[in-house]
């Protein structure tokens, strides 16, 4: 009689629903998984170690390309933990339009991640729509930064610069007559605030159009009710953060247990799972982009009361005005000592986390005056997420995991870093 | 058409059977591959436009060039055989996969005269042949010398044979209301317009059909025997160049001939929705080639809207809708109509 082996399979690198470079060893007894061994590398860029080989804020683009769907989350836990060793204030002003952003940045993640979710699960539909919608936020992201994924926008000690007065417009092109154009600019007549805010209107007629198509759905339920469980006690015990927890049923959540910038002046709930199994984290990440949207909606009718400036006015950190620059000594020295040397950190360490769309983003940085840091350490949520793909996948079938990596809403920019 | 025929067996004697046979494949099957091309475009432009975009224009006026531009792409790529692939069986299995797609074509009658093989025992061919067409799955699978491929063809191996009893059962329907195997008579059983299709008294029967249609031709929410996200295309992952393409032309095909018999057998085949229409779409095209476009475009149309709407289905959960739902559902029905023909009602299941 022959010996009965288990199946080996290698699902990925190269594979469609990988997410980027997830190589897995799956050992499977017909089609059910018995291990799930990810093997993660395969996108490693060193960013820890290329930043102490920069300056401080020649590394705040490399926070883009970490998680490169959630690009400002990423560059506001920098900025933070450089803003915490040296003990910076960050103007009023800025510390909204970085809430407003991040709530934009969590729409953007969640959108990318519902579209990939169920494209992986083969509703093709849904990824189409929400790549419509993104696209509104990467013009967002382009009118205030003028990149559309790695912005670049946020500074310790606020944001690079104030939101743009006029919205940039689609302009005419052969493909596109008058009445199209006409449709195409006509909520972009006015400021980016106009637009953000004709957006938070529309959006949720969006997310019901999402909902429609899956969230009653038969086989939507099928294939994602208790599918990759986790209890609320193995969450916790797994370091599970962001929707994966929430997901579980523990209601944590960085912006309300450890409020930074101005989330404790805003309104909003965080969703909680009941089960814990990928229904449950698809409802609370739907949710949370409704609740994003209230955040956005909020900020923006605060920002649109209140000017201000939007970058700290110590010249040691943040340049001057050009004008200042041009006619005063002082500035001017400013201005030359921190194009050529950079910011000077005072020595310390320090550790700054947001919640960013899939969990706790940290950075640990590590000072030793000079104008590099000394180490850099980053946190990031997917990586711990993905450690656990193995202990939710067994015994679960093929199209499980691919539904189990979707509902982690892992990137591998993050995990490999 | 007589004239024609007396024409032929004076000039060619008995040699003019055969020719006049392959003269019909040849109508018949130029305008199914045709068909099949121009699916595969208006499959395109409609989930496009279900997804909010546009789907292809490129190629010619409004994209029309666009299947040959892809026939041509396919036909120009090199075929490659994996290492340690059976060389012969790698050949064999599309072959083996659209042979059967086209033979069935055979029985499927476009009008009261237009069919190629008048065979009574139409109904039990046609599953003989549709059945074939796993093997070409399987073997592609196994012959591929690849772990996808073989999962998928394991897969698609269980799925089509269940869903081949509930599709046989469904015909039984058919075979008990038309008392004919003949695919023309069990047209012209319902000839006189909507009222009498068998779709109305076989309602839950056409409905599995039409389901297990879709799982029969591996189409989406059912596709998991090429489940894109899963198993990245399943048993047909080695295949490049023209043997992707047959496989290609097979499903396509498949997904014809489903839709053609779900024209025939429960709406009516060639006959006008309303008989004061036979005469109209008569005198336009043919004797109501017409109308069983018609509604063989309307089963497709359904086929693409579902693709663009659901999620996937697992392989577990097809299994269990097809044995623990469909089945039952045909039998009862089955045993319903059969004790229903032997009361006073039995003229409403005829």
């Amino acid at each position: 009689m022959a010996e009965i082996r288990n199946y080996t399979i290698n699902f990925g690198p190269q594979h469609p629903a990988a997410h980027g470079v997830l190589r897995l060893v799956l050992e499977l007894d017909g089609e059910v998984i018995e291990r799930a061994d990810p093997h993660v590398g395969l996108l490693h860029r060193a960013t820890e170690k290329l930043a102490e080989t920069r300056t401080w804020i020649q590394s705040v683009p490399y926070m883009d390309r970490l998680d490169y769907v959630s690009m400002m989350c990423n560059e506001h836990a920098y900025c933070m933990a450089i803003e915490r060793l040296l003990g910076l204030e960050v103007p009023l002003r800025a510390q909204y339009i970085r809430t407003m952003f991040d709530e934009i940045t969590r729409i953007m993640n969640h959108l990318m991640w519902l579209g990939a979710h169920s494209l992986d699960i083969g509703g093709m539909t849904t990824f189409l729509y929400c790549f419509r919608e993104r696209e509104d936020l990467f013009d967002m992201y382009e009118a205030v930064s003028g990149a559309r994924m790695h912005a670049a926008y946020y500074r310790p000690g606020g944001v690079y610069r104030d939101l743009p007065e006029r919205m940039p417009q689609y302009r005419a092109q052969h493909t596109r007559n008058e009445a199209t154009l006409r449709d195409m600019n006509s909520n972009r007549e006015g400021s980016l605030l106009d637009f953000i805010d004709d957006f938070t209107r529309r959006f949720p007629g969006y997310v019901d159009d999402y909902e429609t198509l899956l969230t009653d759905n038969r086989i939507w339920k099928q294939r994602t009710v208790g599918i990759g469980v986790v209890t609320p006690e193995r969450a916790l015990a797994l370091g599970f953060t962001g929707p994966m927890l929430r997901g579980s049923g523990i209601a944590w959540d960085l912006r309300r247990k450890q409020p930074y910038e101005v989330y404790d002046k805003m309104q909003f709930d965080i969703p909680i799972g009941v089960n814990g199994d990928c229904y449950d984290r698809y409802l609370v990440r739907v949710e949370e982009m409704r609740q994003s949207n209230r955040i956005v909606k909020q900020c923006v009718d605060w920002l649109r009361q209140n000017p201000g400036p939007v970058i700290t006015d110590n010249h040691k950190v943040a340049p001057p005005h050009r004008e200042a620059m041009k006619s005063n000594m002082e500035e001017l020295i400013h201005h030359f000592k921190l194009f050529t040397e950079g910011i000077h950190v005072p020595p310390g360490e320090a550790y700054a986390a947001v919640e960013q769309p899939k969990g706790e983003f940290g950075v640990y940085a590590i000072s030793d005056g000079a104008n590099k840091p000394y180490r850099i350490k980053l946190r990031t949520p997917d990586y711990v997420h993905l450690s656990a793909l193995d202990e939710m996948s067994r015994g679960h079938m093929i199209a499980d995991v691919v539904a189990i990596i979707g509902t982690q809403d892992i990137v591998f920019g993050s995990i490999d870093r | 058409m007589d004239a024609v025929t007396t024409f032929g067996q004076n000039l060619l004697g008995p040699v003019w059977l055969p020719v006049w046979t392959l003269v019909k494949i040849v109508c018949i099957l130029v305008p199914l591959i045709l068909g099949v091309a121009y699916l595969t475009f208006i499959e395109r432009k409609v989930i496009g436009y279900m997804q909010v975009r546009i789907g292809p224009n490129r190629v010619g006026p409004a994209g029309l060039l666009q299947p040959f531009a892809d026939v041509l792409k396919l036909l120009l790529k090199e075929v490659i055989v994996p290492t340690g692939a059976n060389k012969y069986l790698f050949f064999i299995a599309p072959v083996l996969s659209i042979a059967p797609a086209v033979a069935a074509w055979a029985v499927i009658p476009f009008a009261p005269q237009a069919v190629l093989a008048n065979v009574n025992a139409g109904l039990l061919y046609l599953l003989a042949m549709t059945s074939i067409g796993v093997y070409g799955v399987i073997l592609a699978g196994w012959a591929s010398n690849s772990k996808y491929a073989f999962l998928g063809a394991l897969r698609s191996a269980a799925q089509i044979v269940s869903y081949e009893i509930a599709m046989g059962f469904a015909l039984v329907g058919v075979l008990m209301a038309a008392n004919s195997l003949n695919l023309t008579d069990i047209v012209r059983g319902q000839e006189g317009g909507i009222l009498h299709w068998y779709a109305w008294p076989l309602l839950p029967l056409f409905v599995v059909y039409v389901v297990a249609g879709i799982a029969e031709t591996n189409r989406h929410p059912f596709d998991v025997a090429e489940g894109e996200s899963e198993i990245v295309a399943g048993f047909h992952v080695e295949y490049s160049g023209v043997a992707f393409a047959v496989f290609f032309l097979a499903e396509y095909m498949n997904m014809f001939l489903i839709a053609a018999l779900a024209a025939t057998m429960f709406m009516g085949g060639w006959s006008a929705p309303f008989p004061f229409l036979n005469n109209v779409a008569g005198g336009l095209l043919g004797d109501g080639f017409l109308w069983l476009a018609i509604k063989l475009s309307f089963v497709i149309f359904i086929f693409l809207w579902v693709r663009a709407t659901f999620p996937r289905y697992r392989y577990d959960q097809i299994m269990r809708l097809g044995w623990k739902v469909f089945i039952p559902v045909t039998l009862v029905w089955i045993v319903f109509i059969g004790a229903m023909m032997q009361t006073r009602f039995a003229w409403l299941f005829h």
